[in-house]
C-alpha cells in the first residue's frame, strides 16, 4: 500500500508534492509551514495560533476576506496550528484550482500589507472566545494544560498550550505578527500537496506559477530540545465545574516515528481503547470502579506524551483506580500482550491505514499525509513504511516500550475534582499551574 | 510567467458529477438491500438503517429508543458483551450506533475481504441481542452517569432546554439520550418489548457501498439474515413524511436563562418549530440557511464573529424531519455580549424577512456553497452509504442526488424571502441562554421578551 506521488522542490525551497487520483472532479490543496506554538517564547504564547487566524482575513491582491471567493467556488476549507505544525486547505472543484493556489500563495507572499490593527484586535478577541468555548466552560477543558505544565520545564516548547496563555494574548501586538511572519512564513520553510483531478505535470506546473516568484525566505532550523525527565512522580489537582472526579497520568514518551513510538500506540489500544481493552474490563465492565478509561501515544516532534485518562464511578476513588492501572500496565511490562491482542490490534492498524486512502484532502486525507511524512521526516512516500512499524511490531518489543516508558519512568497524575471537594485528588498532589 | 494579481483566475466550469447506480435487491422477508458499487479501494461500509428512532421513545420514556440501540453490542449468541467486540476487532472493523429522531443507524466499516463475517455479525448484533439483565442494568447505570456529567456541560444544558421549549412533551421535546429521571426507570422489560416491536428485519434496510458484487452480498445477507428473517412478519409502511403544519404549540417565544454562576460564556439558542423534511420549500430553506448562518459567509457569522468578534462562530439551522424539526442559531459568545447577540441574532433574522432581503449576489454564493464542489460529499464508501440511508429514510427519489444541484439553481430572491417569512419569525421565536444569572439576566430583560430563569433538567 502506497501514496503515489511526485516531489519536486522549487528554487525558492519550496516543496511540491502531487498525487492524481481521478475519480471525482475535485483537487485537494494542502499546504503546511513547519512553525507551531514550539517555535513561540514564553511570554509570547498562542502566536502561531492567532497568526492561523489573521490568514484568513485578506492579502494584498485580495484584502477582502478569504473565504468569500472560495465558497463561491464551492470549496471547503480549514487550517489548523498545532504545537509543531500549522496547516492550511482547500477542497476545490477542479475548475477553482487555480482560484485556490492563487489565493494560498498571495497570503503567502503578500499577507503583511493588507494586515491592519483592526483585523488583529478582531482576530485576538475572537481567539479568546475560543479559549473561553473550548477551554474554560468545558468540563476538564484545561487538563491538557495543567498536565503541559507539569511535564515541560517553563522553557520547555511544549510547556504552554497551542491557544496560548490568556495575559499572553492579551499582551500579544502587532509588531510580532510582522516578526513571525517574517521569520517562519515563506517558501524555504514550506510545502505544497496536491490530490486528486489532476496530472503531475499541471499540478507541478502550477505550483510553480503561483509561487514560484515568491522570495525563499530565511532557512528555519529545527529545534533540537529533549524533553528534561521529570525527577520523580508529580502530583498536582484543579477544579473544575464537573461531576465526577477524573484521573490523568502522563509520562514522557518517544517522539513521532521514534523507536517505540508504535509499539506504545499499540500498547494504548490494548491498554485502554475500547471494549476489548484489560483496562475498560477491569474498571469498566468488571470492577466498575470507572466511568469510562483511554489511553494515548501522542507522539510530538520533539518528544511524546502517554496518557491513560480515567473517570471515577460513584463511591470509587481515584486511588482504587490508580493501583488497578497500575497494577495492568505492571502486567503488561511483564509479561507483554497475548497473540490474540496483537492480531486484533493489526487488524484494526490494517484497516484504519486503508480507509486513510479514501478522501484526498481535508485533515487527514491523502494530501495532509503527504505533506505530514514530507514536513517531518522529508519523505512524503513514507505510508507504506508508516504501516510497517506497525506490522513488525512484535509482543516483546511492546513489552520493553512499556517497561522502558510507563514502567521505568516517573510520571505526572493530574487530579480533576468537582469545585470543593479537593479531598477527592489523589493523596500528596499540590496545586496544579493552568494559565 | 508572472502571475496577474490584478484579479483572480476565473472559475472553469465543472465536470458534472453523477451519484453512482444503487442495485436494489431484497432477502424473503428480510430487509430491503441497496448497494453501491465503488472499487477503488478495498473497503467496504454497511448501514442498517432501522425507521424507529428518539421519536418513538413514548411518554415518560425518553431515552428508551437510544437505550435499546446502545444495549445491541452488548452480546449476541454465544458472544458476551467483550465477546462482540473481540469480534469486530478481529475484522478491523469500526462500529457505531446512532439514534436520531427518526432512524437508528448501526454502522460497520471494514475491509471488503472480511464482508462475510461483518455482515454476520451485524446481522447479529442487531436482530439477535441478548438483552441480559445483567448487562441492562449495567449499561444505564453508565448512562446515568453520562447524564450527570452532561448537565455540566453548557452546550448539552442548552439544548435541552431548547428542545423542550419548542416541542414540550412532544416527541421532539427531549434528547435522544433521556432525561435522567426517565433512564433511571428504563430496564430489561422495557428494551426487550421496544426490540421486540421495532427491530423486524423487513423494516429495516441494508445499504452497503464499497468494493462489494450486489448479487454476492445479497447472498451473504439472505445467509447471515436468514433465522431473523423467518420471523416478523411483512414490512410496516411507516408512512409518508409529512409537510404537516407547525404544531399549534409549536415553542414558548420565550427567554429562558439557566444560571451557570461565573460562567466563563454564555451559550445560547434562538430558534423556533420550522418545516418538515418534505417540505416544498427545502432547497429554498437551504438556500435561505447557507446565506444566513449556515456558513463562514453568512450574515450572522460575519456580524457576531468577524465584525463584533464575541463568538468563535455562530451558525444557524434547519433540523427538517420526517415531523417538522426546529430551526435554531447557536453560539457561545462571550458573557458581557449575551443581549447584544441575541439581539443581533433576532435582527439578521428580521432583516431577511424583507428589511434586508439576501441579494442576488448572496444567494449566487448560497447556490455555489451548496452545489458545486458537490462531489467531495460523496468521496467514501461511508459518505455514499450515508447519503443512500438518507434516501431511505425520508424516501426521496432514486435521482435526488443528480437533481439536487439543479433544484438548489432553481430557487431564486422571492421564494427565499418568502419562505423567510413564512418559517422564521423571530416574534414566535424560544431563546434559551446558559450563562451567568448575575450578569446576563438584566440584559436580556432589556430586550423586552421578559426573562424565566429556569432549572437545567438533563
Amino acid at each position: 500500500m502506497e501514496i503515489a506521488f511526485t516531489r519536486a522542490t522549487l528554487d525558492n525551497g519550496l516543496d511540491v508534492i502531487v498525487h492524481e487520483d481521478r475519480d471525482l472532479p475535485i483537487v485537494a490543496v494542502s499546504v503546511w509551514y513547519h512553525v507551531g506554538s514550539k517555535n513561540e517564547q514564553p511570554g509570547r504564547t498562542g502566536f502561531a495560533h492567532l497568526f492561523e487566524h489573521l490568514m484568513f482575513e485578506g492579502s494584498a491582491h485580495h484584502d477582502h476576506g478569504y473565504f468569500p471567493p472560495l465558497q463561491e467556488a464551492g470549496a471547503s476549507l480549514n487550517g489548523s496550528t498545532n504545537a509543531d505544525r500549522t496547516n492550511y486547505w482547500e477542497v476545490v472543484p477542479t475548475g477553482a484550482l487555480d482560484r485556490a493556489l492563487w489565493l494560498e500563495s498571495d497570503r503567502m507572499g503578500f499577507l503583511l500589507p493588507a494586515l491592519t490593527e483592526r483585523k488583529f484586535a478582531t482576530q485576538r478577541a475572537v481567539v479568546l472566545n475560543e479559549r473561553r468555548q473550548n477551554y474554560e466552560n468545558r468540563p476538564y477543558g484545561l487538563a491538557g494544560i495543567a498536565l503541559a505544565a507539569a511535564l515541560y520545564p517553563p522553557d520547555h516548547p511544549y510547556h504552554w498550550p497551542t491557544i496560548g496563555q490568556i495575559a499572553d494574548l492579551h499582551a500579544a501586538r502587532l509588531d510580532d505578527v510582522q516578526a513571525f511572519f517574517a521569520r517562519y512564513y515563506h517558501p524555504a520553510n514550506a510545502s505544497v500537496a496536491l490530490a486528486g483531478d489532476i496530472t503531475v505535470e499541471d499540478g507541478i506546473e502550477l505550483v510553480r506559477r503561483y509561487f514560484g516568484d515568491l522570495p525563499a525566505g530565511p532557512v528555519v532550523p529545527r529545534l533540537g530540545v529533549a524533553a528534561p525527565p521529570l525527577s520523580g512522580e508529580r502530583r498536582v489537582w484543579f477544579a473544575d465545574t464537573v461531576e465526577f472526579p477524573r484521573l490523568y497520568l502522563a509520562w514522557h514518551s518517544p517522539a513521532m516515528f521514534a523507536p517505540g513510538d508504535a509499539e506504545l500506540d499499540l500498547a494504548a489500544d490494548l491498554l485502554a481503547n475500547g471494549k476489548t481493552s484489560r483496562l475498560y474490563r477491569r474498571l469498566v465492565f468488571e470492577q466498575r470502579l470507572a466511568l469510562d478509561v483511554s489511553a494515548y501515544q501522542s507522539s510530538r516532534e520533539l518528544s511524546g506524551v502517554f496518557q491513560v485518562v480515567a473517570t471515577s464511578a460513584p463511591g470509587h476513588t481515584l486511588a482504587e483506580i490508580d493501583d488497578v492501572i497500575r497494577e495492568t500496565i505492571g502486567g503488561v511490562g511483564r509479561e507483554g500482550p497475548t497473540v490474540e491482542e496483537l492480531d486484533r490490534g493489526l487488524a484494526q492498524v490494517e484497516a484504519q491505514f486503508v480507509l486513510r486512502l479514501q478522501t484526498v484532502g481535508g485533515f487527514s486525507g491523502k494530501s495532509d499525509q503527504l505533506n505530514a511524512y514530507n514536513t517531518f521526516l522529508g519523505e512524503p512516500g513514507y505510508f507504506g513504511r508508516d504501516l510497517a512499524r506497525y506490522r513488525d511490531a512484535t509482543p516483546e518489543g511492546i513489552r520493553a516500550s512499556v517497561t522502558g516508558t510507563l514502567i521505568a519512568r516517573p510520571r505526572v497524575a493530574l487530579s480533576v475534582v468537582p469545585r470543593g471537594r479537593v479531598d477527592l485528588a489523589l493523596p500528596g498532589s499540590e496545586t496544579a499551574v493552568v494559565s | 510567467m508572472t502571475v496577474d494579481r490584478s484579479r483572480l483566475p476565473a472559475l472553469v466550469e465543472d465536470r458534472a458529477f453523477r451519484f453512482p447506480s444503487v442495485t436494489r435487491a431484497t432477502v424473503p422477508g428480510g430487509p430491503a438491500l441497496r448497494v453501491v458499487e465503488q472499487h477503488d479501494l478495498p473497503v467496504l461500509a454497511l448501514l442498517l438503517v432501522l425507521p424507529v428512532g428518539a421519536a418513538d421513545d413514548g411518554p415518560g420514556r425518553s431515552g428508551l429508543a437510544a437505550f435499546t440501540a446502545d444495549l445491541l453490542d452488548e452480546g449476541t449468541g454465544e458472544l458476551s458483551a467483550i465477546g462482540v467486540h473481540e469480534a469486530l476487532a478481529r475484522i478491523g472493523a469500526q462500529f457505531d450506533v446512532d439514534t436520531g429522531y427518526d432512524a437508528t443507524v448501526v454502522t460497520l466499516v471494514t475491509l471488503a475481504k472480511h464482508r462475510a463475517r461483518a455482515l454476520s455479525l451485524l446481522a447479529d448484533i442487531v436482530f439477535r441481542p441478548r438483552l441480559a439483565l445483567e448487562d441492562v442494568e449495567r449499561v444505564r447505570t453508565l448512562r446515568v452517569n453520562r447524564l450527570r456529567q452532561l448537565a455540566a456541560v453548557p452546550a448539552a444544558v442548552a439544548d435541552v432546554a431548547f428542545a423542550r421549549e419548542l416541542f414540550g412533551a412532544g416527541p421532539y421535546g427531549h434528547l435522544a439520550i433521556g432525561t435522567t429521571a426517565s433512564v433511571e426507570a428504563l430496564g430489561e422489560p422495557e428494551a426487550r418489548q421496544f426490540h421486540a416491536r421495532h427491530y423486524r428485519p423487513a423494516d429495516a434496510t441494508l445499504v452497503a457501498a464499497g468494493d462489494v458484487d450486489p448479487a454476492e452480498l445479497a447472498t451473504l445477507a439472505a445467509e447471515a439474515l436468514g433465522a431473523v428473517a423467518m420471523r416478523g412478519g411483512p414490512a410496516r409502511d411507516p408512512g409518508a413524511a409529512s409537510d404537516e403544519a407547525r404544531a399549534a404549540s409549536g415553542g414558548t417565544a420565550r427567554v429562558v436563562l439557566i444560571d451557570r454562576p461565573s460562567a466563563a460564556q454564555s451559550e445560547v439558542r434562538v430558534g423556533s418549530v420550522a418545516a418538515a423534511r418534505a417540505t416544498a420549500d427545502y432547497h429554498a430553506l437551504l438556500v435561505l440557511n447557507a446565506a444566513l448562518g449556515g456558513q463562514f459567509v453568512s450574515r450572522i457569522n460575519l456580524n457576531l464573529r468577524e465584525r463584533r468578534g464575541v463568538t468563535y462562530g455562530a451558525r444557524s439551522g434547519f433540523e427538517m424531519r420526517r415531523r417538522p424539526g426546529p430551526f435554531v442559531v447557536q453560539a457561545s459568545v462571550q458573557t458581557s455580549a449575551t443581549a447584544e447577540a441575541v439581539h443581533e441574532v433576532l435582527d439578521e433574522i428580521r432583516g431577511v424577512r424583507g428589511d434586508r432581503p439576501l441579494t442576488s449576489d448572496e444567494i449566487a454564493m448560497a447556490q455555489a456553497t451548496l452545489t458545486r464542489g458537490y462531489a467531495r460529499s460523496f468521496e467514501t464508501a461511508e459518505q455514499l452509504a450515508r447519503a443512500v440511508a438518507q434516501q431511505v429514510v425520508y424516501g426521496l427519489a432514486d435521482d435526488y442526488y443528480d437533481r439536487f444541484p439543479e433544484a438548489v439553481r432553481a430557487v431564486d430572491g422571492e421564494a427565499v424571502t418568502a419562505a423567510a417569512r413564512h418559517w422564521i419569525d423571530p416574534a414566535c421565536m424560544s431563546v434559551v441562554v446558559v450563562g451567568d444569572r448575575e450578569a446576563v439576566a438584566a440584559p436580556l430583560e432589556a430586550l423586552g421578551k421578559g426573562v424565566d430563569v429556569v432549572s437545567a433538567e438533563v
